[in-house]
């Protein structure tokens, strides 16, 4: 009763005390409720359930997780295959290579347009780019590769880039790590700037010998923080990939080559309609992403 | 606020490395360059074997066939320009707002009962997909009678972390004598967060706003799956069916143009807005 009463008491004082901030955070807060805790709940329950949209959703245990892992072959040997041979070359590649450049630009005069001239391709829509894509990977003489290729000697028919089962995963990677020097990019950028310059310093007193060194020793560590925020970044980006799979190799692709689990989740939820086995592979990706976000919290907290 | 970084920096970049990021910086702009270039080529020119990579004899035709393509879609070219700068206005202002409120809470009352908890749901939202919350999302909308309204395609794009995030972080370097000053000279917590924190975090929200106008401008799931009719779709979504999809070459022309006409005003906005972009990047760690 006591408990209860100062907790009551904690509460009164809160509100006397911080009430216009709460106005303050009241319409973010409602609308990232409704928007987004809501649907994350909504999805963890409908997960369990039997539901197409027209009757009430029925309660089926783990009946979808079953189907998922032991059933659901296109799932287990294209969506969930595809999507992990993309995020672990894609993920880490784009990720050294963000850092990299970044540390390079960095030195350079003309900062500016080195940036804009690697950070553009981020911001262009998969949707507008698909054209080019589509021209660059064409399956016949025509297209740019072929043409080029063909040129030089390397091959002698045209290969169909987008047609072969072999060669659709590699060119969304390439295409991906074209696009992915993004926010995260960015970032590393900042970060480097922001390095203080005593420290270099400090590091030359202390025995470091050459750049590599430095980087490892120095500013790796001051950056944990910018290199945490990319590395969420990456993992989030890399198993969500599905726009550009979809723009270029369409839905779904020939012999499933360029399926990824979102792909699979948006035949699932929008086209037939079975929004709880849909909302199952939402959640299984919401694990992936978060168990990975922690294991790189983990790797970057400061010890 | 800008430190001269140059001065200080030990070894010069050589020639080489020069030389290296140069090549590199024009590969990564290839595509864009053909973008751009085949936008403004004659039919004749697209089909040409071998392939042409820049245009040689440039021509506005492409954007009129645009002009057509779009008329024979029933709705006119003009609503879908509109749809799209309507919703990505709102949904920056408002977001841009709405988050910047949220944040000032969060970074200068720090004992406030309830703010660590909700700043730490919102960084582990940072950590899932987008994608995740699609299907319920689409629930919420649709029992909220919103499918196909511009609601819609705006309130649930507006509440977003990473926002939020970005906010606080570059808030809670603004020194506390500040806020307590303008409290002394009798400004209420309304004109201080108007009138003192948010012109100190200015690169902050032009940074927010410009990530959120890239994102929305070129949001192709959140209209594709919230509208029903012609008249409320946005240029991404109209542009997906004017090609006739992955394959076709049906109106190539018209595609190219539409693809530079869709990418402009974002690659624009960050050239003009780049480098508070820069000055509020190095906030956005996250520390573990």
């Amino acid at each position: 009763m006591n408990g209860l009463r100062s907790r009551w008491q904690a509460i009164r004082y809160a509100w006397h005390e911080y009430h216009t901030m709460y106005l303050f955070m009241l319409p973010f807060t409602l609308l990232f409720v409704v928007f987004v805790v809501a649907p994350v709940l909504t999805a963890a329950y409908l997960s369990f359930t039997y539901f197409n949209v027209l009757e009430p959703p029925r309660w089926i245990g783990l009946s979808n997780y079953r189907l998922l892992f032991v059933e659901d072959d296109i799932f287990y040997q294209h969506a969930l295959k595809n999507t992990f041979i993309f995020a672990i070359i894609t993920g880490p590649l784009g990720y050294v290579i963000s850092f990299t450049l970044a540390w390079f630009i960095n030195r350079l005069r003309f900062r500016q347009l080195y940036t804009l001239a690697f950070y553009t391709p981020s911001i262009t829509s998969a949707i507008a780019m698909s054209v080019i894509w589509l021209y660059f990977f064409a399956n016949d003489r025509y297209g740019l590769l072929n043409y080029l290729l063909m040129e030089i000697g390397l091959i002698t028919e045209p290969v169909a880039w987008l047609r072969e089962q072999s060669t659709i995963l590699p060119v969304i990677m390439i295409v991906s790590l074209w696009m992915s020097m993004g926010t995260g990019f960015l970032v590393f950028l900042a970060g480097l700037q922001d390095v203080p310059l005593e420290l270099y310093e400090a590091g030359m007193v202390d025995g470091v010998r050459n750049a590599l060194q430095e980087v490892f020793y120095i500013t790796i560590p001051v950056m944990r923080p910018q290199l945490l925020f990319g590395a969420v970044m990456a993992i989030v980006n890399s198993f969500a990939v599905f726009g550009i799979a979809a723009q270029i190799a369409g839905l779904p692709s020939p012999l499933y080559a360029g399926h990824t689990i979102v792909a699979h989740l948006y035949d699932y939820g929008f086209i037939r309609f079975e929004m709880g086995y849909a909302a199952a592979i939402a959640v299984v990706l919401f694990l992936l992403t978060f168990f990975l976000g922690r294991v790189a919290m983990r790797i970057f907290s400061e010890r | 606020m800008k430190k001269k970084y140059q001065a200080g920096r030990r070894r010069e970049a050589t020639t080489w490395e020069y030389l290296v990021l140069t090549v590199l910086a024009l590969i990564t702009m290839l595509p864009i360059v053909y973008m751009v270039s085949t936008a403004f080529k004659p039919l004749e020119e697209m089909f040409l074997y071998p392939p042409r990579f820049l245009v040689r004899h440039p021509t506005l035709r492409n954007f009129a066939e645009l002009l057509i393509a779009m008329d024979a879609l029933s709705v006119p070219f003009a609503r879908y320009l509109f749809n799209s700068l309507f919703v990505t206005v709102a949904t920056v202002v408002l977001g841009v707002i709405l988050s910047s409120m949220a944040a000032y809470p969060l970074a200068k009352y720090p004992r406030m009962p309830g703010n660590k908890l909700f700043f730490s749901i919102v960084v582990s939202t940072l950590m899932f997909a987008p994608e995740v919350t699609q299907i319920p999302r689409y629930l919420i909308v649709d029992r909220l009678g919103l499918i196909d309204a511009y609601a819609a395609l705006i309130l649930p794009v507006i509440a977003g972390s990473y926002g939020l995030f970005l906010m606080k972080q570059f808030m809670e370097q603004i020194p506390v004598e500040l806020i307590e000053a303008a409290k002394i000279d009798g400004a209420g917590e309304w004109q201080v967060f108007w009138r003192v924190v948010m012109p100190l975090v200015r690169p902050a929200w032009i940074t927010l706003t410009i990530f959120s106008f890239i994102g929305t401008w070129n949001d192709f799931f959140t209209p594709l799956i919230f509208t029903r009719s012609e008249q409320m779709k946005t240029l991404p979504l109209v542009m997906s069916t004017i090609g006739g999809g992955p394959g076709q070459v049906a109106r190539w022309g018209a595609v190219a143009a539409a693809s530079l006409v869709v990418t402009l005003p974002t690659i624009i906005l960050f050239v003009l807005l780049q480098r508070y972009v820069m000055e509020t990047m190095a906030h956005s760690g996250i520390k573990a």
